[in-house]
């Protein structure tokens, strides 16, 4: 599936750079999160400059998807392929530094004015989209019924107990993840 | 866990120091697989209980209209509201930097795992396991998180018709996510405001 990097302490501070301006360039386009830019991504960092093949790029969102943490660290595995630990830094400073900017600034205008009738429609207006939007997200990463069907009654099974009891989340990682091994999803 | 009430909101409680709020976002990322959104609500609504539901929804909204990882906005709205710009920052690092060092080490040690037949198998069929795990926490989520729709200023059924129409319009249709949100997201706002602006000020 994939290959180490070079080395992880590599010290490459030319695609440091370059890592740091692609996704420098691409944070204020991620709106929905990160994973939304994976195709321009895909375009930047592999197609025009070659820092890293098409199986690191998506073991990199695979990765990351299965790893505790937010999903966004996906970009620090890029940069990691791309160019060790120095890359893993840079790629991650680059894609956060803007929209974390950003976010405060607005999320602040936004809390000042909270008795503002326009700011209580905005909040009140994006709740149901937001549910909807989470919902996606879980649709996108279930297992299909045809090929999985397994799979899809485990989906199933965490989504009611999630919902329905307070069994610690770790455990059913854990369990998910013996049950992978074993063949049996 | 010191939980100190405030005057406005007795019943939620709040971080005691700044290395509160580290460890417990820290914490919780180490406790997210396959994304953080479930036990961010777990952990900071129902057992730290920093938030309700509705204000998490809320913020959660916030943070995905902005640009920018979700929970990543999260985290740093939520530390702003308890220590400012100082939270803001704290949050956010106790959101990424253990976690990215130990993805970066699992990389390693999967790269290794994966040059045999029987580490590839095993390692596959664990991420799979996982990711189905993943996607029912999520759903799970959302069905806890959907209670506050029930009390929505548009009414139960045409909040939860929107919530279904987005589902539709982002994972069958595949519409890109911006227009989702400036189309139905924009119109929801508009109805929103129209029901507002006559509840609130009723013509005399």
């Amino acid at each position: 599936m994939t290959a180490l990097p070079v080395s992880p302490w590599v010290w490459a501070p030319e695609i440091w750079w370059t890592l740091f301006v692609h996704f420098l360039a691409l944070s204020p386009m991620a709106v929905g999160g990160a994973i939304t830019l994976v195709p321009d991504m895909h375009r930047r960092l592999v197609a025009q400059e070659g820092l890293l093949d098409d199986a690191d790029f998506t073991s990199s969102i695979a990765l990351a998807q299965a790893a505790p943490g937010p999903n966004v660290l996906f970009v620090a595995l890029m940069g990691w392929y791309s160019a060790g630990v120095g890359g893993a830094v840079s790629s991650m400073l680059g894609i956060m530094l803007p929209s974390t900017t950003l976010a405060l600034a607005a999320s602040r205008w936004v809390s000042t004015r909270r008795d503002w009738l326009s700011v209580q429609a905005f909040q009140a207006g994006l709740m149901p989209v937001t549910v909807g939007l989470l919902l996606a997200t879980g649709w996108h990463l279930m297992p299909s019924a045809t090929t999985q069907a397994r799979g899809l009654l485990l989906s199933v099974a965490v989504a009611l107990l999630v919902w329905r009891t307070r069994v610690r989340l770790i455990w059913l990682v854990a369990g998910g993840a013996v049950l992978g091994a074993l063949g049996w999803v | 866990m010191p939980e100190v009430a405030t005057a406005d909101r007795p019943a939620l409680a709040r971080p005691g120091s700044l290395l509160e709020l580290f460890l417990a976002f820290t914490s919780l990322a180490l406790q997210g697989f396959g994304g953080v959104i479930a036990v961010a609500q777990r952990e900071l609504c129902e057992r730290r209980r920093w938030l309700d539901a509705r204000d998490f929804v809320g913020l959660l909204g916030n943070a995905q209209v902005l640009p920018g990882p979700n929970v990543c906005n999260l985290s740093l709205m939520i530390g702003d509201r308890f220590f400012g710009w100082r939270g803001a920052l704290v949050a956010l690092a106790g959101m990424v930097v253990a976690p990215m060092v130990l993805l970066l080490m699992i990389a390693a040690l999967v790269a290794h795992a994966d040059q045999s037949p029987l580490g590839h198998h095993l390692v596959q069929g664990a991420l799979s396991g996982i990711t189905a795990v993943a996607a029912g926490q999520i759903v799970g989520t959302v069905l806890k998180l959907a209670a506050p729709l029930k009390e929505h200023v548009l009414g139960a059924l045409p909040s939860t018709v929107l919530a279904l129409l987005t589902l539709l319009m982002i994972a069958w249709l595949h519409w890109p996510l911006l227009w989702v949100l400036l189309g139905l997201g924009g119109l929801a706002c508009v109805w929103s405001w129209r029901v507002l602006q006559r509840t609130q000020a009723p013509p005399p």
